[in-house]
């Protein structure tokens, strides 16, 4: 196989005392599906927000397309193609809907320092905010502010604003948390749809075990900052150390 | 449909002020010229705190050495007033792009206090370096010429000097417009919303405040060079901290929210303060009273309190 999309080697933070994620290496491919699971505080997000720029790492490193990209700022990580959805939904809610793409979209296309043209009668980038929009099934909601948005429709957005950017690794921090089982049908299709189009990876974290066990091509497992274990989703299925951190904490699938 | 009622009314507007010298009392053309320069002032200072969600209590810098830039110029070498208002701005955007490469790295209340310290550094300098500002005297008896570009204007009548003032501040505040509605106005609001977001969409945040902060700044030095010659004068009053004081409170006066808010902040804190003190001296105690009522009840400032009930009544 080729190279490895993601590398991380060693990844490491403590805040104080706390250990939140201890020596963590795992290489993801390109166009892989992989879902990063483990029980609440075991380090997923703190994961991210070292794959993504918003924490510096207390030790390791990451590489991205074969880059060095530890401790980069957030922006620069964002160009060279990575994008994350935040668990807790981080959108622009006295925005419009579709300018809450349009931010992205501009920049993006390195709009952002036109300064002595309207926005909005840029029907380019009308037109490709519509079209994500359509995407996630959120058109017709285009000219609301987004503040007004059900959870489920802001948990959408929230994903509209990544696929903006254009990213060839996406993170996705618990994309279908608290959404109605009709809208994580409809968030587990789109993916699907997504990865079909061969041209993202998905580093995906998520409770509901019925959506990882639907989408994952692997498994990766977090628990207290440290990997538990990896592989084919019908080997987490099985593996003990698995089943037994979990142990009264979630259902097994 | 709407947006031609708006065009309508604004450009009646801009004939009704153009034309004021031929029916108001005289007293009236000097309160108009003072409401469009403070007007234009507080609209700057809103591009970085409505617009960017930066508050500034420094903002009198860049007027200062807007008015003072002016003053020198026309005091000794008595440059048209086009080009000494171009480096008027020219002076304000320096300024600003100093003072903002540091503030523009902190946030919230540690940004609003280095622009007051920074402000206040202007002012020490601009009071003590007597050679060139003459102190606390200010910079004073120099005469208006010519405007140039070939215009013939009587700039020491007080009536043209407001109807150019007039003209020149529409202009600045259409390109100040623009900016606000343009693709780096859409990502200055989202910055004031969610700068972390902004940031993880691509965008070099800091550059952008910075940004913001120095076309504040510029706009800033033009209404300052608009003011000295006007005021007759440029001292230290136009750098002190009070005077940065003067657009937040406008601002927050006439509706952070809206393009027009500061300029309508600015009208009615000139007319207020100019009826009240002819009755009483407690000025500032009514301007209390009515910040307070604002803040407390009307959030949104006088033009967005109407606004929202024109709306809701449709
Ligand atoms: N900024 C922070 N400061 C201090 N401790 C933190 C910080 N962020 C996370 N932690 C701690 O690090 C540990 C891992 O937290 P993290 O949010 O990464 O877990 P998680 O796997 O995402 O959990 P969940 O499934 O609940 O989202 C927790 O013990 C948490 O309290
Ligand atoms: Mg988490």
């Amino acid at each position: 196989m080729n190279e490895p999309i993601l590398s991380v080697r060693g990844l490491s933070k403590s805040f104080g005392g706390v250990h939140a994620v201890q020596n963590v290496s795992l290489d993801v491919w390109p166009r892989e599906k992989v879902a990063l699971i483990g029980p609440n505080g075991a380090g997923k997000t703190t994961f991210y927000n070292m794959l993504s720029g918003r924490l510096r790492p207390s030790d390791g490193s990451v590489s991205f397309e074969g880059q060095d990209i530890t401790g980069l700022p957030p922006h620069r990580i964002s160009r060279l193609g990575i994008s994350r959805s935040f668990q807790i939904t981080n959108i622009f809610s006295e925005l419009s809907v579709r300018q809450n793409v349009e931010v992205a979209l501009t920049a993006l296309h390195g709009k952002g320092l036109q300064m002595f043209r309207i926005a909005s009668r840029d029907r380019a980038l009308r037109e490709e905010a519509e079209q994500i929009l359509a995407q996630l099934g959120l058109a017709e909601l285009a000219d609301l502010r987004a503040g007004v948005l059900s959870y489920g429709d802001k948990r959408l957005l929230e994903i509209a604003i990544v696929l903006a950017t254009r990213p060839r690794l996406v993170l996705l921090d618990e994309p279908t948390a608290g959404m109605t089982p009709e809208e994580t049908r409809q968030v587990t299709r789109l993916i699907r749809e997504l990865a079909a189009s061969n041209t993202y990876t998905f580093l995906i974290t998520e409770h509901d075990m019925s959506v990882v066990f639907d989408l994952a091509d692997r498994i990766v497992v977090m628990h207290r900052g440290q990997l538990l274990a990896e592989g084919s989703p019908e080997e987490i299925r099985n593996n003990k150390a698995v089943r037994e951190a979990y142990l009264g904490e979630e259902e097994e699938p | 449909m709407r947006n031609a009622i708006i065009a309508l009314i604004l450009l009646a507007l801009f004939a009704a002020l153009f034309w004021l010298p031929s029916y108001a009392p005289y007293f009236y053309i000097f309160v108009a010229t003072e409401i469009l320069l403070m007007g234009l002032f507080a609209a700057s200072f809103n591009l970085i705190f409505g617009y960017t969600g930066m508050l500034s209590f420094g903002h009198a810098a860049f007027f200062g050495i807007g008015g003072y830039t002016a003053a020198l110029l026309l005091l000794h070498f008595q440059l048209p007033l086009f080009w000494v208002l171009l480096l008027s701005m020219l002076a304000g955007m320096l300024l600003a792009a100093v003072i903002g490469f540091f503030c523009v790295r902190l946030d919230e209340v540690y940004f609003a206090m280095l622009t007051l310290a920074f402000g206040m550094m202007t002012y020490a300098v601009v009071h003590q370096w007597r050679s060139l500002t003459n102190g606390s005297d200010g910079v004073a008896g120099f005469a208006l010429r010519e405007f140039g570009l070939g215009l013939d204007l009587q700039l020491a009548d007080p009536a043209v000097y407001y109807q150019m003032v007039l003209v020149i501040v529409v202009l600045a505040s259409l390109a100040l417009y623009l900016i606000t509605r343009s693709p780096f106005g859409l990502l200055l609001r989202a910055i004031s919303e969610n700068a972390e977001r902004v940031a993880f969409c691509g965008i070099n945040v800091r550059r952008y405040r910075l940004l913001s902060f120095i076309i504040a700044g510029t706009f800033a030095g033009l209404a300052g060079g608009l003011f000295a010659p006007f005021n007759r004068v440029a001292n230290p009053d136009m750098v002190h901290w009070t005077e940065s004081a003067q657009p937040v409170l406008m601002t927050i006066l006439g509706g952070a929210g809206y393009f027009l808010g500061p300029y309508f902040g600015a009208a009615v804190f000139v007319l207020l303060e100019t009826w009240i003190t002819t009755y009483t001296e407690q000025w500032m105690l009514f301007l209390g009273v009515i910040l307070a009522i604002m803040v407390i009840f009307f959030r949104r400032g006088i033009l967005g309190t109407i606004l929202d009930w024109l709306l809701r009544r449709q």
